[in-house]
């Protein structure tokens, strides 16, 4: 019988290659945003107006959901690498979910100004 | 059955010497647990910054405070160490700069730059 492991790896390549597609994409979008930012000149209302257009809100939206599948990844790595006890490491996974999630909840309220 | 081999063990942190490259790696673990803590924080700063013109005034004199100032060149340097240091480990993955020599002259590159644009960015912005 396979000795599973409930919180261990997927010992697949899926989650490193989301993590390195994830970072790409944020590396994008930071280099976009600071070479935006540079070129426009930086006022209260160029800012407000800039990220009113919905194609910003989109990307920003994109990236921060890129954010949260690459930070899931690095945490979890985290907690499997240090944390040994399963009941334990099961509770940080579920903590680390509903962080996540409630910061997505978060950043669909302001990315979007509801 | 091969014995296990004897090994000199040294796990005393205060004894371990890392290279530069395990320095970068390290940091790269911890700044990117600072930067997912402070994920909630990164979201407030964007919300205040597009809020209404009466409370972006409230905003600003919370970001003015040179304790949460110091915060926030902190969170700095965690983005740029965890991007550069990022960029690196791309290179590596693709079995670029995968050279002893050129491990440790990238690493202490990433380290430089880093702190280079921090050093630059945070006297810019203060």
């Amino acid at each position: 019988m396979v000795n599973r492991v409930v919180v261990g790896a997927h010992y697949g390549l899926r989650d490193w290659i989301a993590q390195r597609v994830t970072a790409v994409i944020m590396a994008i979008y930071t280099i976009a945003l600071v070479m935006f930012l540079l070129a426009m000149p930086s006022s209260y209302e160029n800012w407000q107006s800039f990220f009113r257009q919905t194609w910003v809100q989109v990307l920003t939206q994109v990236s921060i959901l890129a954010f949260l599948i690459h930070a899931w990844v690095g945490i979890r790595d985290l907690w499997m690498d240090y944390v040994k006890p399963v009941g334990v490491r099961l509770t940080l996974h579920v903590f680390t979910i509903v962080w996540l999630l409630s910061c997505f909840v978060y950043s669909v309220k302001v990315v979007w100004g509801l | 059955m091969q014995m296990q081999k004897q090994r000199p063990k040294h796990l005393d942190l205060a004894k371990i010497r890392l290279p530069v490259p395990g320095i970068v790696s390290i940091l790269h673990r911890i700044s990117g647990v600072a930067l997912f803590f402070s994920l909630p924080l990164l979201i407030y700063l964007l919300h205040g910054s597009l809020s209404s013109a009466e409370t972006f005034d409230a905003y600003r004199a919370v970001i003015a405070n040179p304790l949460i100032k110091l915060v926030l060149i902190g969170l700095l340097w965690a983005y740029l160490h965890h991007f550069c240091a990022g960029i690196r480990f791309l290179f590596l993955d693709v079995h670029k700069g995968l050279e002893l020599q050129t491990a440790r002259a990238t690493a202490k590159i990433v380290l430089a730059v880093s702190l280079a644009l921090t050093v630059i960015l945070g006297v810019a912005l203060w």
